[in-house]
């Protein structure tokens, strides 16, 4: 009989000693001495700099860069353009699956947005090399390029990464056009970017047909992978060293084509290369959120529940590659009524592939949904927060599935009740600050799916009895080095102290993506499950073995805790795992572990993290700036592993919603295609003064289906809903609906 | 950036001679010079680094009661100069609104005045200029011109300046002394900047080489230093240019209004003294009636250049916003949001 | 044109021979020095990322030419900590999640002791968050930035009224 079979679920669902624990960073201390070694803080030696030149056309041809007045200058080693640049294994326009996106690499003199790399320099100084860069003084054969979305549309085959375009559920057209109230209005989004305090880098050094690089990446499986196609070599040759991300926000997702521009230029100067992209070359070749128009049409019955709603999306995506924003997909889950239908369409421009950037499809739907249901409650003459309750989703409206767990109505009551909703006056206008501002309060619900990828783990329990633990996982700022070593310890039964855990590094198993506010449960479980294995195998030994104290304990089950194992029914036998290694004369047991979703209960069950997200916005009656006052939130999002780093993600995703609100757009001119405020002074994100007032509120949340460890994910949610809140906030402030992203004072005036 | 020649004078006479050959800059702090630089918006052939010049770094008393300020003294080092704040509170609301803390430690007073405008087709070497190249036309027209001027713009540039600082020391009467090859001359703070016309790339009136060696502010501006204040809308809290700003002051005559000084910032390519609105407020009673006479006055010649008509409106509540601040009186302590919206408002200036 | 200049960087005297002139502070200590603690967030003195004290003020080392700076007293986040010993500052980050990925934290951890120098914001919230304006953090840790201004300000305050007892 199988020991490890027979292992009850008691044993293997021990958690929580180093879990659920508000554990400061592990990389604390690195990151507040400056040791924490991002990708361009390597310095290697014989290192040269490169430096991307970027087109100043949207659409066209480059006809001329003067590559004899970059190599004169001084430094200047070499300059790659299309004529000259190594040959690729692989065309970069080449596409095999959706995850795969088309790179700009110098493969021909073709510009299909502003800020594409046209050449790169390579200089024994960035100096030389920037100043080289500026003298190419390109000359272009340029055509008139489109960057709004008022040309012609399509329906694409997909959103997102792989999601339908439609979908419907009931009729809604005989359900809208019996509906005895309704409500039409069209909200527009602009395009924004990532934005990463750390642009994207590269230092890429060859060694004949071996590559080692130091490059941010929330995914060095997939990295690995895309390089070793482009580059024709094995992917065991490819070492790719991602500690430290410097944000990533789905822009780190996916290699970035300056970055492969960065190992080209490696190869053909045949030495250490460094390539940082500029702040304003982050506006282009390295993704974006698109830009989207998207329609919301809700009927109600005189009681003000809905009968009706359809949510249609106009995103655009550029002209050569496919990502459409699936911005109304969150229609499917967040409100109940028997009749929706969500639609996209998309509209090809002269812009840089959109992709995945923070809360993709979610942050734009949500903050239209949330919008126009405040609208749809106004317009029954109800509290909005009644309203949603009213439409509150018992099963995922679209597919009639049960939710594996939803405390959304308590989110609903705690964060209403720290934000003292109840005193809110119901007409817009109608409050105001001690000194006679506007004072508007508003309230969104936050959604965010319960995703997972597929991670591998594995573990080590070494001979004294400590653990090593090891998944190529990512920490862009969410905790991964934290929350994963505490999953780690716990799978060993073991302290942190005792547990190493290794990290990001593509030699070690793969992590899968950090995205999708998935890494946790996904990586987690894999290094569950190699812990587990590890345990198995040692309780199998124990348990075996007649001078154990465990011998024969298998049918009752044991425990892994404190570095020791013990029976389950009497706490006091056990033993420690080094003197089980010891008699059995084993010097280290090794385990491995999968995290993935499980397809059975995804079938049986919709899966998403909730919240709900009140917002305070204090407006100057005549001057009409606005400031985001006070920002409450509840969250329910599964097992909390670190509320420390939950908080932390909360409070980013809720000032990432300010900044949707309220600051963030790239402004385009619409004759050149050129993004205007492609820097940090005039693409405005908040400051530390525009958040004077940010709470969060852990809602508990037992989920037994989305995973063994119950998590979902938090890195996404806390911008969906708080857009919302806040420019019904406006609203309510002002009396005027804004319904053009962001919302700034002179929409007001 | 382009390769340059780094130079170093000892003395202002070494300074200027340096800076009078063709294509050299004068580099104090730098905070908008490098950053033009490395934009490859100006490209400068020689440096001359004047941040170590001797006696350019004092805040004085004059005997009149007047003070100068040495071209090199840091914004930081002005705005919380107590006896400075003192006399000139708007000056240093105004400091203390720009930039960050960072820029502020860095940037020096003739840095400042020297500020070039933050316009995207001036910042963008691919759009057409005719401030970077004379001729090359105004991309900024029919473009993206939300922020652009309602003042004092011509066909040729629609750009506004964007000091904060510059607008309290246009209101207040202040002097820049100037030095160059042919001695030292002064200039009413006013008359500095110009406007663009035909000649846009003619920032201000500096001759090649010449210098600013200090600003005055005169005495008789500590006259009004019980009724100050600067205002600036942003789009963000902190850390923005100004949509519109206004730097107001106010010398009571008992119940009325004795003297008014007023000028605007982010509405013209010049920080915008408007004597029209002051001769308005002189002699009247401070209150809204006053106040919106006197916006409107400031306001009489402002046209759109593009879509960006907001801000003849705006500016007007912002004039009338800034006056009833000044009426009611400088604060003890600045505030701790300088210029804001949300800065404390006195009882009785918002009208709820 | 070669330019000698002489710093000292927190704390060690040090030569420094430019070949050219447009290193900036920031490009100085990241590429030739090896001091890789200060981050290049833009470049372009609009995030506070490359904060650094010189002469015990903080600045933008992004937008200051190397050359212009002989003479200068630098202090970077390496020269904060003594051995193993955390400023109050970094301790105080640390205690209040005032980062997530870590870029910006040097810049801030600089700008915010820069600001306890300054003496100008005392324990005002609003003061604080006003004065580490010009820090952007993208990942919005905003809320433990202020709170660990404030308290390690306390804790520094506390220790010198120690001191002077």
């Amino acid at each position: 009989m199988s020991e490890t079979a027979s292992l009850p679920t008691g044993a293997r669902m021990r958690q929580g000693s180093n879990i659920g624990q508000p554990m400061t960073r592990r990389d604390g201390v690195l990151k507040v001495t400056g040791r924490a070694t991002y990708a361009s803080d390597n310095n290697p030696d014989g290192l040269l700099h490169a430096v991307v030149a970027t087109a100043a056309i949207a659409r066209g041809r480059v006809t001329h860069l003067d590559v004899d007045a970059a190599k004169a200058h001084p430094g200047v080693v070499d300059v790659m353009t299309p004529e000259n640049r190594p040959a690729l294994a692989q065309d970069p326009d080449a596409k095999d699956h959706p995850f795969m996106f088309r790179m700009d690499l110098l493969q021909n003199d073709t510009v299909r947005y502003a800020g594409q790399p046209i050449a790169v320099v390579i200089a024994k100084t960035l100096e030389a090399a920037t100043e080289g860069a500026a003298l190419l003084a390109p000359t272009y054969e340029a055509e008139t390029p489109r960057v709004d979305l008022d040309g012609e549309s399509f329906e694409p085959q997909v959103v997102g990464p792989g999601a339908p375009a439609r979908a419907e559920t009931g009729d809604f057209d005989a359900a809208y056009a019996g509906a005895p109230k309704r409500i039409e209005a069209t909200y527009d989004t602009p395009p924004q970017y990532h934005n990463a305090m750390e642009p994207h880098a590269i230092v890429a050094r060859w060694d004949g047909d071996r590559l080692s690089i130091d490059m941010p990446t929330q995914g060095l499986g997939m990295a690995v992978g895309r390089i070793a196609g482009l580059f024709g070599i094995p992917a065991e040759n490819i070492h790719i060293r991602s500690p430290f991300l410097g944000g990533g926000f789905g822009s780190k997702g996916l290699p970035a084509g300056p970055q492969m521009l960065g190992i080209i230029a490696a190869k053909m100067v045949g030495a250490p290369v460094k390539l940082v992209v500029t702040r304003q070359q982050m506006y282009g070749p390295v993704s974006h959120r698109g830009q989207t128009r998207q329609t919301l049409r809700l009927g109600m019955g005189e009681d003000g529940r809905l009968a009706a709603l359809e949510h249609h999306t106009l995103a655009s995506t550029s002209r050569f590659d496919d990502f459409v924003e699936p911005a109304s997909n969150v229609s499917h889950t967040l409100y109940a009524a028997p009749a929706i239908r969500t639609t996209h369409k998309a509209t090809r421009i002269d812009i840089g592939t959109p992709g995945f950037m923070r809360a993709p499809g979610e942050a734009t739907g949500s903050v239209a949904l949330e919008s126009a249901v405040d609208e749809a409650a106004y317009a029954a003459g109800m509290d909005p927060l009644e309203f949603r309750l009213l439409n509150y989703a018992e099963v995922e409206p679209i597919s009639g599935k049960p939710f594996s767990s939803k405390a959304l109505r308590e989110c609903y009551g705690k964060a209403a009740e720290a934000f003292g909703w109840a005193r809110r006056s119901f007409e817009p206008r109608s409050m105001r600050d001690a000194e006679g501002r506007l004072v508007g309060w508003g309230v969104g619900t936050a959604l965010f799916p319960a995703v997972m990828f597929q991670a591998e783990a594995r573990a080590v329990l070494r001979a004294d009895g400590s653990g090593v633990m090891e998944t190529g996982a990512h920490d862009m700022g969410q905790g991964a080095w934290t929350a994963l070593h505490q999953i780690a310890a716990d799978g060993l039964g073991l302290s942190m102290e005792e547990t190493e855990f290794r990290s990001g590094s593509s030699d070690l198993p793969d992590a899968g993506i950090a995205g999708g506010s998935g890494h946790t449960a996904t990586a987690g479980l894999a290094l569950h499950r190699a812990g587990e294995d590890v345990i198995a195998k040692l309780t199998q030994m124990a348990v075996n073995d007649e001078r154990s104290p465990l011998y024969g304990a298998g049918n009752v089950g044991v425990v892994a805790r404190n570095g020791r194992l013990v029976r389950q029914d009497d706490e006091s036998r056990g033993e420690a795992y080094a003197e089980i290694l010891a008699r059995a004369g084993v010097s280290e047991i090794e385990g491995r572990g999968q995290g993935a979703a499980d397809p059975a209960e995804q079938e049986r069950y919709a899966m998403d993290a909730h919240g709900a997200v009140f917002a305070e916005v204090t407006v100057d009656p005549d001057l009409c700036q606005m400031r985001v006052t006070r920002l409450v939130g509840a969250f329910a999002a599964g097992r909390v592993i670190n509320p420390r780093m939950v908080e932390s993600q909360y409070f980013g995703g809720m000032i990432w919603g300010i900044s949707f609100a309220l600051h963030e757009a790239a402004v385009h001119d619409k004759r050149s295609g050129r993004i205007m405020n492609a820097n940090l002074a005039e693409y405005h994100v908040p400051v530390n003064a525009d958040v004077p007032f940010v709470e969060t509120i852990l809602v508990h949340e037992d989920d037994p289906h989305v995973n063994a460890l119950g998590v979902k994910g938090v890195g996404e949610i806390g911008i969906t809903g708080t857009a919302g809140a806040i420019a019904n906030a406006v609203w309510h402030a002002t009396g005027r609906r804004i319904r053009r992203f962001p919302i700034t004072l002179a929409d007001l005036v | 950036m382009n390769r340059f020649d780094y130079v170093k004078p000892q003395s202002v006479a070494e300074a200027v001679a340096a800076a009078a050959e063709p294509g050299a800059a004068f580099l104090a702090a730098g905070t908008n010079l490098l950053d033009l630089m490395k934009g490859g918006i100006t490209r400068p052939q020689r440096l001359v680094d004047v941040t170590h010049l001797p006696d350019l770094s004092a805040i004085e008393t004059l005997p009149d009661g007047g003070a100068r300020i040495g071209a090199l003294v840091k914004n930081s080092d002005l705005a919380t100069d107590p006896a400075f704040a003192r006399q000139y509170p708007a000056v240093a609301e105004a400091l203390l609104s720009g930039a960050s803390a960072q820029l502020r430690n860095a940037a020096t007073v003739g840095g400042n005045l020297m500020q070039r405008t933050r316009c995207a087709y001036f910042y963008d070497p691919a759009s057409a200029c005719n401030k970077r190249s004379p001729g090359a036309g105004c991309d900024a027209l029919g473009g993206e011109n939300h922020g652009h001027a309602v003042l004092g713009w011509s066909d040729s540039c629609i750009a506004v300046h964007p000091s904060d600082f510059c607008v309290p020391l246009a209101a207040l009467g202040a002097i820049v002394e100037i030095e160059g090859s042919n001695g030292r001359r002064e200039v009413p703070l006013t008359a500095f900047h110009l406007l663009p016309g035909s000649t846009p790339d003619k920032e201000t009136v500096l001759e090649p080489g010449e210098m600013i060696v200090a600003v005055r502010l005169p005495a008789e501006a500590a006259g009004f230093a019980g009724h100050q204040r600067y205002l600036k809308v942003r789009d963000r809290t902190s850390y923005a240019f100004a949509v519109v700003s206004a730097a107001a002051a106010l010398r009571m005559d008992g119940g009325t209004i004795g003297a008014a000084r007023l000028a605007l910032g982010g509405v013209a390519l010049k920080p915008w003294r408007s004597e029209a609105a002051e001769a308005a407020l002189a002699g009247k009673a401070p209150g809204q009636a006053a106040f919106a006479a006197a916006a409107e006055a400031a306001f009489a010649e402002a046209k759109p250049s593009g879509d960006n008509a907001y801000k003849i409106d705006l500016g007007k509540r912002v004039v009338i916003r800034a006056l009833a601040l000044a009426a009611a009186g400088t604060p003890d302590r600045l505030p701790a949001l300088p210029a804001s919206p949300f800065a404390p408002v006195p009882e009785g200036v918002l009208h709820v | 044109m070669n330019h000698s200049i002489s710093l000292t960087i927190n704390g060690a005297r040090r030569k420094v021979e430019l070949d050219d002139p447009r290193v900036t502070l920031l490009d100085l200590l990241r590429e030739r020095l090896d001091l890789t603690g200060t981050k290049k967030g833009c470049d372009r003195g609009q995030c506070g990322a490359c904060t650094i004290l010189v002469d015990g003020r903080r600045i933008n080392s992004c937008l200051a030419l190397a050359v212009s700076f002989d003479g200068a007293e630098i202090t970077t986040i390496e020269g904060l900590a003594r051995g193993d010993e955390l400023h109050p500052v970094q301790a105080a980050f640390i205690a209040h999640d005032g980062f997530q990925c870590g870029y910006c934290t040097p810049g801030q951890i600089m700008s915010a002791v820069g600001l306890i120098a300054e003496g100008q914001a005392g324990d005002d919230p609003e003061r604080v968050r006003e004065a580490m304006s010009g820090n952007i953090c993208r990942c919005g840790a905003y809320k433990g930035i202020t709170e660990a201004v404030i308290e390690a300000q306390a804790h520094m305050t506390g220790a010198k009224r120690g001191e002077a007892a």
